[in-house]
């Protein structure tokens, strides 16, 4: 009597937990669909480390130009300040300038192609809808942040293009996380952080660039690496 | 009363199932998304969407890009609802078994 209702318990307890992890597993799906058809998940940790780097190497050799001749840069904006004269070819010829726009590309191939790569594995089309809500939501505040550096550079406000763009970089990538995994909302407010700080320390640009840039694109690159490709 | 009754029928399936939830969290997706996404052949794709979209749950639009043609789909109402139920049944399950 005992163990025929005890083997009924067992049979229950055992049914039970059966439909129970079935659920379970079919909620498991639907979250996961909808963060698969939402989200941009092949962006690369390594990216983040390839970016990274390439902002440690550009901050160096700015740091350089900069130690060399920083008054020189300064100079010549001010001179034109009045005048307006002074144009975007100009600037171009700017030491600083070439620095930071070969900078720019490089970070931009070098994420790309890690990024490429882990699309291959993880089977989504890195042009697909949502690389491209992603890639939409990422530049409408980077080319906002771009004409305003360009506006503060123009009228000489040199100081503030490190706050700018460590600031308006944040700004874009809070904006763009809805849009691909969490750890880039993360990234977004440290670069804020570090961005506000950069107000107070005028003096301090090329560090505070550097540390935004270049050290956390590195470590959260190496956080999501860790957590998401390292098999 | 049994939340058992509550799941749908036409959700009893993983194929249907991340259909609609991939359309629960995008306004429009179009078929080569859809197939990317599950990672299934064109036949076995069109007859479950053909299955939800007779049930009423998911609206077709056929439209052009170019010269090809681009359909996309769309959960309706009555599916976002529908589906939203059987998400509730399947927590009530989970909480009873508890």
């Amino acid at each position: 009597m005992f163990s025929n209702l005890s083997i009924y318990f067992a049979f229950q307890s055992a049914f039970m937990s059966n439909t129970n992890s079935k659920q379970q597993e079919e909620l498991h799906q639907i979250k996961q669909m909808m963060e698969r058809s939402s989200r941009f998940i092949s962006l690369s940790g390594l990216s983040g480390i390839a970016a990274g780097t390439c902002a440690l190497v550009g901050a160096y050799f700015a740091s350089n130009v900069i130690n060399n001749s920083y008054s020189g840069f300064i100079s010549s904006i001010d001179i034109n300040l009045y005048n307006q004269s002074l144009s975007i070819t100009n600037l171009l010829g700017n030491n600083l300038m070439q620095i930071a726009i070969l900078t720019f590309i490089a970070a931009l191939i070098s994420s790309f192609v890690f990024t490429f790569l882990r699309s291959k594995t993880t089977n989504v089309s890195v042009w697909g809808t949502t690389s491209k809500r992603l890639f939409v939501n990422l530049s409408i505040p980077l080319l906002v942040g771009g004409v305003f550096l360009l506006k503060l550079i123009l009228l000489g406000a040199v100081g503030l293009v490190a706050p700018a763009c460590l600031i308006f970089y944040g700004l874009a990538l809070v904006n763009a996380s809805k849009f691909t995994l969490i750890e880039i909302k993360y990234l977004g407010y440290s670069q804020l952080i570090i961005g506000i700080i950069n107000l107070f320390f005028i003096d301090k640009g090329i560090w505070l660039w550097a540390a935004g840039f270049g050290g956390l694109h590195i470590i959260y690159g190496l956080i999501m690496w860790l957590k998401y490709e390292r098999q | 009363m049994n939340p058992i009754l509550h799941l749908n029928k036409v959700f009893d399936n993983r194929i249907r199932l991340g259909i609609m939830s991939a359309l629960m969290v995008n306004d429009e997706i179009n078929f080569n998304e859809l197939k990317e996404l599950l990672q299934i052949t064109d036949g076995n794709l069109a007859s479950h969407i053909k299955g939800l979209e007779e049930s009423g749950y998911i609206q077709v639009l056929k439209g052009f890009i170019g010269r090809k043609t681009n359909t996309t789909y769309k959960a309706t109402k009555d599916g976002q609802l529908a589906f939203k139920r059987h998400l509730d049944a399947l927590e009530q399950m989970i909480k009873n078994s508890k």
